[in-house]
């Protein structure tokens, strides 16, 4: 599956400072709650730039449905094994023979931009670069 | 004369094949109901009315020439908006999508043109298909045709919607957690969820891929045998596709409709049920078992524990597959690019353009999901999740050890008021408590409608679920009971439904931004 560079991937790098910054805390009345300020890392991780008012609307939010799933860590034995799909599967190959595919105008077509039969995208380095 | 417009799929099958209609007749009949009452519905995000005409002149050349390409070739059918279809915009609701043309056809869509269905267009959804009642689209919400002030369901409360207002007679939805059961169940229309693999995911855009899955929205449950059978089977180009035939649906659904259930073990799921559901919710349920006993079937009690954990491992897994999937909208090869002021790198711009095209509830589901992957809470959310899912399936197949199927209510209430719980995201979430456990396990599962709630007048519906690849039991059970409850009713449900034509009067055209009825028809309709 396609993914940004460095976005919210599983377990990509970039994670683990969730984690340094403290990440979900416990307040005094024991609930769960996520600050404005860890939604603001995450949505950072994710790439999605949210404004102030979204902020406050999200993090009480996210604590109600973190407080809601928190009941899974207790929910489940060390030796039960995962299933990370439903039904048993195992590597599926095919023949090695060419299948059609999209020319290139076809992929280009709803392209934001497109030059020479590219992709046409931003800058991808820093200004100091 | 038949009413071709509230006839069933088969019987709309049976005029082509006598010669008594054509293709072309029904699919002006769908388009011209669509142009009539969508304007309140909103069950449509596109119609396509001269390629659904154009393919239907080519059916009704097959037929006259008597080679029909499928049994269905000629019945039009509408299509949920989060499957690709080559020259046909898919949004799937989403702003990020606008406008968005696909150069593929989904495998499914496919199955759908080469059995000759005429297309009518696409269907109104939750953005992304993360939704319960079809508000999170960002083109509006789809209109329950019970009553207009209330929802669909969803996430494909377009599709339930264009079913039970006669905008079509077949449709496709999606299922991650309840999609399509539980807009069926809402609009008292028959959904079925088919067994994970039973049906090809190429073209469907991903919510989360280990629990999506297509298939068949109707107003019978012979119809929705029928459309499954079109759309199902292997394909290669889904490596989760289930390498063996679909089965005979259809010949499951006609002999259940016998009404003969002698030896059937019915199960009822203990943990589906009691506090949290609506009275007239359970009310209708028992009367269904009670049908389904005199039909000769032997109900029993089953209990399935782990289930009370289903909804939280459900919403850790399904955000943490949305979170990684939904990260290809990075505004460089298609879909909306927003392009902030100044020198803004790719990655300023793929912030801005996430930032503006997805809604509330995706960028909720996309927080939550890369929170739930960040190190450090990885095994105590997703891998617990992952494991409570090992859980799940344990207790079906202790459960269909005792039980050939089982039962519970599709959804705790009836259909809400719109606006009631969009912004309170958990109480939405539990709408999907029923139906969630069925797509964790990759069980198949169907929503028929069992009666009218007493205290509110809406419809509610009756959930069956078999074991994998059992989906011809759903067929034949829904069947059984469907035919036993319209014997009592003296009619199919969607006949006590207020008519559109009455409530919208002559106020309703396709330009028309009509939202509610002039007046609330709710408790004139049982």
């Amino acid at each position: 599956m396609p993914e940004i560079p460095g976005s919210s991937s599983p377990r990509g790098d970039g994670s683990s400072a969730a984690e340094e910054r403290g990440g979900v805390s416990r307040s005094t009345s024991g609930r769960i709650e996520i600050s404005r300020d860890e939604v603001a890392h995450l949505a950072d991780l994710a790439r999605i730039d949210l404004s102030d008012a979204e902020l406050e609307h999200l993090a009480p939010q996210l604590s109600v449905i973190l407080e809601s799933v928190a009941s899974i860590k207790e929910a489940a034995a060390d030796e039960i094994p995962p299933t990370s799909h439903a039904l048993p599967l195992t590597n599926v190959f095919r023949d090695d023979v060419v299948t059609p595919g999209l020319t290139a105008e076809q992929a280009l077509a709803m392209a934001p931009a497109s030059e020479e039969q590219r992709f046409s995208v931003p800058r991808i380095l820093g200004e100091e670069a | 004369m038949t009413d071709y417009l509230r006839a069933s799929a088969a019987d709309l099958v049976t005029a082509l094949e006598a010669g008594e209609t054509t293709s072309v007749a029904l699919t002006e009949l769908f388009l011209g109901r669509i142009a009539a009452v969508d304007g309140a519905v909103n069950a449509f995000l596109h119609v396509d009315r001269e390629g659904a005409l154009a393919q239907a002149t080519a059916s009704d050349a097959r037929r006259a020439a008597g080679t029909p390409a499928s049994t269905l070739d000629g019945v039009p059918i509408a299509v949920k908006d989060v499957l690709a279809t080559e020259g046909l915009p898919t949004t799937c609701g989403s702003k990020i999508l606008e406008g968005w043309i696909p150069p593929y056809d989904a495998t499914v869509v496919t199955r759908l043109r080469e059995a000759g269905l005429p297309i009518l267009g696409k269907t109104n959804m939750d953005e992304f298909a993360m939704g319960s009642s079809t508000e999170h689209s960002a083109y509006g919400p789809t209109h329950n045709p019970w009553d207009l002030d209330r929802i669909p369901g969803g996430s494909g409360g377009g599709s339930a919607a264009a079913v039970a207002a006669f905008q079509a007679p077949l449709a496709i939805g999606t299922d991650t957690g309840g999609s399509i059961r539980q807009p069926g169940a809402v609009t008292g229309t028959v959904g079925v969820k088919p067994t994970y693999g039973g049906v090809s995911r190429y073209g469907l855009v991903a919510m989360a891929n280990s629990l999506d899955q297509a298939g068949p929205v109707s107003r019978t449950v012979l119809d929705s045998a029928l459309l499954h059978e079109v759309i199902g089977g292997h394909d290669p180009r889904d490596s989760t596709s289930i390498d063996q035939p679909v089965g005979a649906l259809a010949d499951a659904a006609r002999q259940g409709a016998s009404g003969d259930l002698t030896g059937l073990r019915v199960g009822v799921i203990k943990e589906l049920g009691g506090e949290g559901y609506q009275v007239g919710v359970e009310a209708s349920f028992r009367e269904s078992l009670d049908l389904l006993v005199s039909a000769g079937a032997e109900v029993v009690e089953v209990s399935c524990p782990s289930f009370v954990h289903a909804l939280a491992a459900y919403y850790l897994i399904m955000p943490s597959e949305a979170s990684s999937n939904l990260a290809k909208f990075d505004a460089m090869r298609y879909g909306l690019r927003v392009v902030p002021d100044g020198d803004p790198s790719a990655e300023d711009v793929m912030r801005a353009s996430r930032d503006a095209g997805f809604g509330d509830e995706v960028k909720r589901r996309i927080i939550l999901g890369t929170y739930a992957l960040s190190s450090g809470y990885y095994d105590a959310y997703y891998g617990q999740a992952q494991k409570v899912r090992t859980l799940i399936s344990r207790d079906f197949e202790a459960a269909f050890e005792q039980a050939d199927v089982l039962v519970s209510p599709t959804a705790p209430t009836t259909a809400f008021k719109l606006g009631e719980k969009l912004d309170d995201p958990l109480a939405m979430y539990l709408n999907d408590l029923a139906t969630i456990p069925a797509n964790l396990a990759g069980v198949p599962g169907i929503s028929l409608p069992s009666g009218l709630a007493a205290e509110d007048g809406l419809p509610v519906g009756f959930q069956v679920l078999a074991p994998a690849l059992a989906d011809d039991r759903l067929y034949r059970v829904g069947a059984a009971l469907e035919m036993l409850l319209e014997k009592k009713w003296g009619g199919p449900l969607l006949a006590q439904a207020p008519g559109l034509d009455t409530v919208l009067g002559g106020r309703v055209g396709r330009s028309a931004p009509v939202s509610r009825p002039p007046n609330s028809t709710t408790g004139e309709k049982a």
